[in-house]
Order: C-alpha cells, then structure tokens, then sequence
C-alpha cells in the first residue's frame, strides 16, 4: 500500500507543478489522462492529442496511472483537471465502473468527457466514446483465418492467447468476435471460453507481453501439439507465441492473428510471423477527440455516434499480403505507412 | 517415607539414601517427545526439507492426476524452462533476504539491463559482447545503488529498493521508447544475446542454456555460501548484524558485496531473459519480483534473514512451475492456479514460524 500512495503523491505532486505552470496560458484547456505510459498505444495516443492540441491552440495537459489497473492515479488527474478550469477531459478508463462518479462530476462542472479506446460502464456514462470496434477487430482476423483455411476449418484447432484473468471488456470483445467470425457458436458474448466448439483447444492469458504469449502458447501446446489456428490478444504476445512455436519445431502451417497494427506487429506481418492483424488507430482516436473539445468550447456541440453503435468507430482494417475474397483488407505497405508505435 | 519397622535401619549407613535415587550418568533433560515434536526437530535442523518434500508430493499427486502427460520428460524439461529466469532472480533474491532484507528491484533491474543489452547492441551498434559487458556492470552498479543507500545512508531496504524499482522501471521505459525489440532484428544483428534461448535435445527433453545457467548460478553461490567466509558471514550478518559487528565482520562490506553481487545475478538473468523470451521485451516481468520473493519463501529462506539454504528457492521455484503445470494440465483456470500459489505462500510462511519456535 505505501508504494501506491508514494506513487500518488509524486504524480500528484508533479500535475500540481505542470497544471500551475499552465493555468494563465490560454483560453481553452483540455486534459488526456491515460492508462500507463508504458503502453506505445497509448504514447501514439499522447503524440496525437498534443499535435492536434498545438495545431488548434488548445492547452493540453497530460496524466497517465503507473501501471494498468492504477485507478486512483487516474481519478486524481480528472480532479485536477477539474480545479484547473479545462473544457474537456479525454480519458482511456483503468477501471471503466469506479471511475463513472468522478466522470459525473466532471460534467457537472461543465466538462466535455469523451472516453477513448475503451468505453466506461455505462457507456452513456461519458459524453462520448472515441474507440476501436474490438469485436469487429476480432471478427475479422477470424473470418480471414476461417477463409484461408478453406475447408480445413472444420478441423482447426484454435489456441486462444487472451490477456488477463480479469478479462477487461477489450479482451472479451476481441476474442469473441475471433470466435465468431471464425464459425464458432458463442455462449455467452460477455464470457470467454463458454463455447462448446471442440475446435477450441483453450484459453490462457498473456499480460499482452512477449513473455505471457510464449509461456501461454507452451501451455496449449502441451494440451495439444496439433493447434493450427492462434488468435492472440495483440502483438506482442504474438511475438511471444511464435517464439513458443519455433521451439517446439512447429511454425509451419499454423495461424498467428492479432490485434493492433503497432509497427513491430507489421513488420512481424510482413515477414511472415503474424498471418494477419487487425489495426487500430490510437492516434485518430486522440485527435478526434482535442477536436470535439475545441467544438464543445467553441459551440456547445457535442459529438456523435457512428450510426448503428453507441460510440464513435475511429476504424479498423485488416493488414495482410494473403487477402481472402470476402474480407476486406489493406496491404502491408499501407498498414506500414499508418502504424502506431 | 522409610518404614523403621521392617528394615531397622543403621544410623552409620549413610549411603543407604542414595539407592533410590538415579543411578545412570548425569545428562540433559531428555524430552519425551511426540511425532509432531520429532517432525519440527527434524525440519528445525534441515530447513530445506520442507520445500523438498512439498515438491516430491506434489510431482506424485499432479504425475497420478495427469499421468503420462505430465512425466513426459519434455514437460519436465518445459517447466525447468518456465522457471528459469524466476530461478535466477529468486538466486538473487535469496542472497539478500539471508542478511534480513528484501529486494524489490530485481525484476525491474533485470529488465532494464535486457534492455541495456539490447539497446547497445542493435541501437547503438556496439558490438554484442561489448553491450552484454555494460550490462552486467551495469546491473552490478544498480545492486551497489541499493547498497549504499542501505549501508551508507542507512534506509531500510524495503524502502530503499521500493525507490530504486520505480527508478529502474522508468529508465527502462525511457531507453525503450516502451517498444520492443523484435525477435528478426536480433537474429540479424545480435543472435548472441538469445544465446540461453538455445537448447539441446536429451531424450525428449529439451534442456535450454538457460535452463542449465539457472542450475549453474544455484551451484555457484551454494559454495560461495558454504564453502567460503564471505558465506559465513552472510549468514552472520543476517543472524544478528550486531553479533556479527562484536565479532569483527566488516558487516557494511558483506552487505555491499551482496546487494552488488544480487545485482550481477540479475544481470544475468536479463541476458538468460532475451534467449527466454525471444525478443527485448521492456514489458514483460512486472511481476517477477514478487515472484521472486515467493519462491524464496516457499523454499524456506527465512524473511527474518540468517537461516535457509541457497537450494531452497531453486525447489521453491520449481514447485511453483510444478504447481502450474499440474493444475493446468488437469484443466484448472488460470485464476485458481494463482489461487493456489497464494495459500503455499502463506503455508510456507506458517511453517517457518513454527519452526522458528524451536530457536526461540
């Protein structure tokens, strides 16, 4: 316990430095509390807000928790922001519930808050939801696994590399919309691994690092060595499942799918590793959202919803040299050109 | 309680009292002892048994539960490989908890080294060798860090190696930009850092280098323990520091010497780390301190310092990586395997406690 209030206190300590640095600066200010500043995700996410910012003469101030999971950091930066007289909080939630009261009080005090990446609970908690369609981003490296096998399909065997216990609702979204689009009869669509399919090997968890999607994929293998489909979380951890594979002397005719369009993740694309990935574009996302502020300040108009969802779709495409008819895709080249990180 | 009487009684027969009394030799008072009295004596003089007998149990319940599957000597070989990395760091963290610290770095000065080694190498071009040298001063220098700021400035270690984890962790981030350095480019530019990802086939088993450098480290510091006065002090100065000061142990220098050398295991253990993982990965390990530290206690390293053996983590380790795969291969969910690991961490602690009573 005495780490994480240390830790608070620095962090505190160094937003009421940065904030009374700013306050007498410019007419609007906006704030971007992210989840770590670990993640290059959320770095990109960081680099589009600010350029935007700086292109619209916007004030921005930046925050982010220590690590995933670090809630209070995070509501410290909203009351902050708060007290230092922002239009608008633009926010990617480490705790998508706990975070709705402080969310309320923001509003309440005339802050625009639009959620990025991931929806709070519920999701008309914020004024607006900046994110990435994650079940579509599954789906469609599912659909594509599904049609590059062909026939075959019918007897994958399909090795699900998720992220955490907790099962954060990115992580459900992705790996069932995988599983659907891969032909798999969901059980519950808010649950992982309820399916019944017998194509399904298993699900193990990852942390989304290198590390997690070796040991992972060593686990599945060991429950069996004939898993030729693998969806993974994101990146990295496909990094770390091909690894796995090569050791085990079998990365020939298996699928590795992913989630996220970083450059590493590409370029692992390009050369083969990762059959196809689906990308997403953390920096839109942040852009998009300075923009709605400015609006908001400006007019007094709020942002809407891309028709058909309850937030704003900033876009996914699948990134691969292997196209299938039916699913639409981009090549390499251009998932090069717009990857993040 | 003499009968006159019966046996009339000589008043110059002085001895006559003394033939009731106890003839056998003077000796110490001999307990009458019961199995559990028996047991904690036992385990009192060979801590490290525990943890072996935890092990040995456990690889026969979770071997009849999943059978074949788990003996398979690639399994085997596979949990050796599982828990390499955790191996050295707990090695690392067994030097320090001996002299009654604790180390909260580790996992994060490992990671930053592997980052070190990898940046110099295929970002500056330096070459391999060169970069993986840096590295390992590099990780000595961050343990030396942590023993000056404990023997000179005399904090807490805890508090000392909290301060110096986030510390690590940053500068990691920052070499790193956060991003990774994929397994291809290393392949090209520096294979040698992936040198303990290679293995050699026996049998089934497939035994990686780093799999047998954990091994190596073990044995290496199990002789600097026992079988030189630099151990010997180790043990005295996590015993009880003053002592050990009265009797002329330069104890501030044998901390120092083990923060420093507890820094060049991890060290190693980011090389061993590169090979294991595939990639420079500034991301994995968050949790490896913490993991670190369980498998000391499981091993019976005593967290009050000065009693355990250096064997004890390496079976600590291994019993976490049993655990692991057994609750997996018989189909248990994640959660409830970190469930499990909890309680053998608090089963271990308990019984060092009651062991402990013994000495007190």
């Amino acid at each position: 316990m005495k780490h994480k209030t240390l830790t608070t206190a620095l962090l505190s300590a160094a937003a009421f430095g940065l904030m009374s640095g700013l306050a007498s600066a410019q007419d609007i200010g906006a704030c971007l509390v992210t989840k770590t500043d670990i993640n290059p995700f959320f770095v990109k996410m960081k680099e589009g807000a600010t350029a935007k910012a700086e292109e619209l003469g916007i004030e921005l101030a930046t925050y982010a928790g220590k690590v995933d999971g670090d809630h209070e950091t995070q509501v410290q930066a909203i009351e902050t922001c708060i007290a230092s007289g922002a239009k608008g909080i633009l926010v990617t939630a480490s705790d998508t519930k706990a975070i709705v009261p402080v969310v309320k009080k923001a509003r309440d005090a005339g802050l625009l808050v639009i959620a990025l990446d991931t929806p709070l609970e519920p999701i008309d908690a914020a004024d607006a939801t900046f994110a990435t369609d994650n079940f579509k981003a599954g789906e469609l490296i599912g659909q594509w696994a599904a049609a590059t096998l062909g026939d075959e399909a019918a007897n994958a065997k399909i090795a699900m590399l998720d992220l955490s216990p907790s099962a954060p609702s990115v992580g459900v979204l992705r790996d069932q919309g995988f599983l659907k689009g891969f032909g798999v009869e969901l059980g519950d669509p808010k649950l992982i691994g309820d399916e019944d399919d017998p194509r399904v090997v298993g699900h193990d968890v990852t942390s989304g690092n290198e590390e997690g999607g070796r040991k992972a994929m060593e686990n599945l293998l060991q429950r069996d060595p004939e898993i030729n489909v693998v969806y993974t979380i994101n990146e990295p951890a496909a990094a770390g499942a091909y690894e796995a594979l090569k050791s085990f002397g079998k990365t020939d005719g298996v699928i590795i799918v992913s989630v996220d369009g970083g450059c590493p993740g590409v370029e692992n694309v390009k050369e083969g590793v990762i059959g196809a990935t689906s990308q997403q574009y953390p920096l839109l996302m942040a852009a998009k959202g300075i923009e709605a502020i400015k609006a908001w300040a400006d007019s007094g108009a709020k942002p809407e919803n891309t028709p058909g969802l309850d937030f704003f779709d900033t876009g996914v495409n699948l990134v691969t040299d292997q196209p299938v008819d039916g699913v639409s895709s981009i090549s390499v080249a251009d998932g090069l050109d717009r990857c993040w990180g | 309680m003499s009968d006159a009487t019966s046996t009339p009684r000589r008043s110059d027969d002085y001895e006559q009292s003394l033939d009731e009394s106890e003839a056998s030799v003077a000796a110490f008072e001999s307990h009458d002892l019961n199995w559990l009295d028996r047991v904690q004596h036992f385990l009192h003089r060979n801590p490290t048994m525990v943890p072996v007998i935890v092990l040995v149990a456990s690889i026969a319940v979770f071997g009849f539960l999943a059978g074949t599957r788990f003996f398979s000597p690639f399994n085997l070989s596979l949990i050796l490989q599982q828990v390499s990395i955790i191996g050295v760091l707990a090695a690392a963290q067994s030097l320090v908890i001996l002299t009654a610290g604790i180390d909260l770095s580790v996992g994060a000065n490992m990671v930053l080294m592997s980052v070190i080694m990898g940046q110099l190498s295929v970002t500056v071009g330096l070459p391999t060798p060169i970069a993986i040298a840096v590295g390992l001063i590099g990780g000595m220098a961050a343990g030396g860090l942590n023993g000056f700021l404990v023997t000179r400035v005399k904090l807490p270690p805890f508090i000392v190696t909290l301060g110096t984890w986030n510390i690590f962790f940053a500068l990691n981030l920052w070499l790193s930009g956060a991003q990774s350095i994929r397994s291809q480019t290393l392949d090209e530019q520096a294979p040698l850092l992936k040198l303990f990802g290679r293995s050699v086939a026996f049998g089934g088993a497939q035994i990686t280098y780093g799999s047998i450098l954990m091994v190596l480290v073990f044995a290496v510091l199990w002789y600097m323990l026992n079988r030189t006065a630099w151990g010997r002090h180790v043990y005295a100065v996590g015993d009880d520091k003053e002592a050990a000061e009265l009797s002329g142990i330069r104890t501030n220098h044998t901390l120092m010497s083990v923060y420093m050398l507890a820094g060049l295991v991890c060290a190693i253990g980011a090389w061993a780390s590169i090979g294991r993982v595939g990639s420079v990965s500034p991301q994995s390990f968050q949790e490896a301190n913490l993991q670190s530290i369980t498998a000391v206690v499981i091993g019976g390293i005593s967290l009050f310092g000065g009693r355990g053996s250096i064997v004890g983590p390496l079976i600590g380790a291994l019993i976490v990586g049993v655990f692991n795969s057994g609750l997996r291969l018989v189909g248990v969910d994640v959660l409830w395997q970190v469930f499990a690991i909890g309680w053998l961490t608090i089963l271990a602690v308990a019984i060092d406690q009651w062991i402990r009573k013994l000495s007190s």
